[in-house]
């Protein structure tokens, strides 16, 4: 398979710290997104800056990287990934060649999913884990063919993740870090499927979920995954760093809107899909976001005891529904009628497509039943939540055939 | 970005306040709405409340932004804009016009030598920026 990737070299890059871009309460006149200018200047931009730039995005940092946030407005862009098509910028994300005979052996240790039951042509999401069961971070691995793969990661745990990976390759398996010259694009939305076919030199036509192709754009090859973080069919395309200017501005050119890491977080968030840092962390025991089929039971792999552990889970990850449009943020405290504190919010906002404030959090196992009413400290008041099944969002079109979208 | 309107005086926390007779009429400014982006609720003080220049009496909140809202005046809630419950975003289509958020009357006339006028106000979101 004649791939872009080909040119990868080992690269660590920078080192830098992970990103948080929601702004903190406080009076009117403090909500100006004021970046650390310090942390400003050791902040890398993608290869999509001055596109970014030209188009009047508003940046922040997030993941070590300056990145747009929004264009014309966070509710605008959700609203386009649910009902047409957008285009994300995700060049921040990591990107890892894994090689050699021994490359899955290597792989079904360091993941939480099964490995071997891929095909090439298809990827599969799982948890790097430490050995107590903590998530390193969540990643999509793609099976490029026998001996070969590619693991995609969280731009803010690139560099750590490549280390913790390196330090547990065999000798005959070898690591690669291609996230700098290569650029991940995300089309996303019902649209999306007419948009790529434009764009590329053949036209597809028909993709399963969580498969991927190699396909061509102005005869150079991309790779085009059917996966993405929206809950809307869509393609996570990955090209040369070179390329990606050119195939961002053809999508915008066939209408599809650019959006950013607001709306993917909205976008996610409706899914009840996890971010890292938030829902995951190294902290916690992967057993507890309750993602049972990232999670292997026919493998061993780093981590496994600690999850398999039977009192492994002291707290549930669930989906709250809030009573109005006022949303819970990240760190609040759940507590139950009586105010007694049984959990924490990870992520929490209002969802444009529901119109109602829904948030994610851990809470005590046995308040976790769908249903249950709980409350959240909000400092000044008290929000009332319930326990709801994810995805909040049921429309999504992610699974819906590819040939629907077709005409 | 709209002109700041000149028939109104301004709170440095980007409150602005227009008297009408007997009553003041209180919103944020452009600028406010632009950098909370789109707003996704409000909560305003309650008719008959009575607040005092400079207090807290409410809060906006946007998808990825919450600020606390401070009167500009002191007097008596008279009127709230009922139709913010529902369509916040109101505020970043119209902040001067129909994204007004609420009236105060039993005014205390000395008090708007405290406030900028528009020509400050834009001044103080130059130096902001």
């Amino acid at each position: 398979m004649r791939s872009y990737l080909r040119r990868g070299r080992v690269t660590f890059g920078l080192c830098c710290r992970a990103g948080e871009f929601i702004l903190a309460l406080g009076p009117l006149g403090t909500i100006e997104p004021r970046a650390d200018r310090n942390a400003k200047l050791s902040m890398r931009r993608t290869v999509l800056h001055d596109e970014h730039i030209a188009l009047g995005a508003r940046m922040a940092p997030f993941g070590g990287f300056e990145m747009p946030i929004q264009y014309t407005g966070i509710l605008a862009e959700h609203h386009a990934v649910r009902s047409a098509a957008a285009v994300f910028d995700v060049c921040h994300m990591g990107e890892f060649r894994i090689q050699g005979e021994t490359a899955l052996a290597d792989l079904e240790n360091l993941l939480s999913c099964d490995v071997a039951s891929l095909e090439p042509g298809r990827c599969r999401y799982g948890f790097l884990c430490t050995e107590d069961g903590g998530v390193l971070d969540d990643q999509i691995v793609y099976r490029l063919g026998t001996d070969e793969f590619m693991m995609v990661v969280n731009a803010g745990t690139q560099d750590r993740d490549f280390a913790w990976i390196c330090e547990h390759l065999s000798p005959a398996s070898r690591a690669l870090n291609v996230s700098a010259e290569t650029a991940k694009l995300d089309l996303q939305g019902p649209s999306s499927v007419r948009i790529l076919n434009r764009l590329l030199d053949e036209p597809i036509e028909a993709l399963r979920y969580f498969h991927f192709r190699q396909a061509m754009f102005e005869r150079e090859p991309i790779l085009v995954s059917r996966t993405g973080y929206t809950g809307e069919i869509g393609f996570e395309l990955y090209c040369s760093a070179d390329l990606a200017p050119r195939l961002w501005r053809a999508c915008l050119e066939s209408d599809a809107a650019p959006a950013g890491l607001g709306a993917r977080d909205t976008l996610r968030l409706e899914m009840g899909y996890p971010l890292h840092g938030h829902e995951l962390s190294r902290e916690r025991n992967a057993a507890e976001a309750g993602m049972d089929w990232a999670l292997s039971r026919s493998k061993t792999f780093i981590g496994a005891t600690a999850v398999r552990t039977p009192d492994a889970v002291k707290e549930r990850l669930v989906g709250l529904v809030l009573e109005g449009r006022r949303s819970a943020r990240s760190g609040q405290v759940v507590i139950d009628a009586t105010g007694v504190p049984v959990g924490r919010v990870t992520s929490g906002s209002f969802a444009p497509s529901l119109k109602v404030a829904v948030a994610m959090a851990y809470v005590r196992t046995d308040l976790t039943g769908p249903g249950q009413v709980l409350g959240i400290d909000a400092g000044r008041h008290r929000l009332t939540a319930r326990v709801t099944e994810t995805p909040f969002y049921r429309l999504g079109s992610a699974r819906r055939p590819f040939r629907e979208f077709l005409v | 970005m709209n002109k700041t309107p000149t028939d109104r005086l301004y709170l440095e926390s980007h409150e602005w306040v227009r008297i009408e007779g007997d009553l003041a009429v209180v919103g944020i400014t452009d600028h406010a709405q632009d950098a909370l982006g789109d707003i996704t609720y409000v909560e305003l003080p309650e008719v008959g409340q009575r607040l005092t220049q400079g207090s807290e009496c409410g809060s906006i909140e946007s998808v990825k932004a919450a600020s606390d809202l401070f009167s500009p005046l002191s007097g008596t809630v008279g009127e709230i804009n009922p139709e913010l419950e529902d369509a916040p975003e109101i505020i970043n289509e119209d902040p001067y016009g129909k994204g007004w958020m609420f009236k105060l009357r039993d005014l205390d006339a000395g008090e708007t030598g405290a406030l900028l006028d528009a020509a400050a106000y834009e001044k103080l979101v130059e130096e902001e920026a």
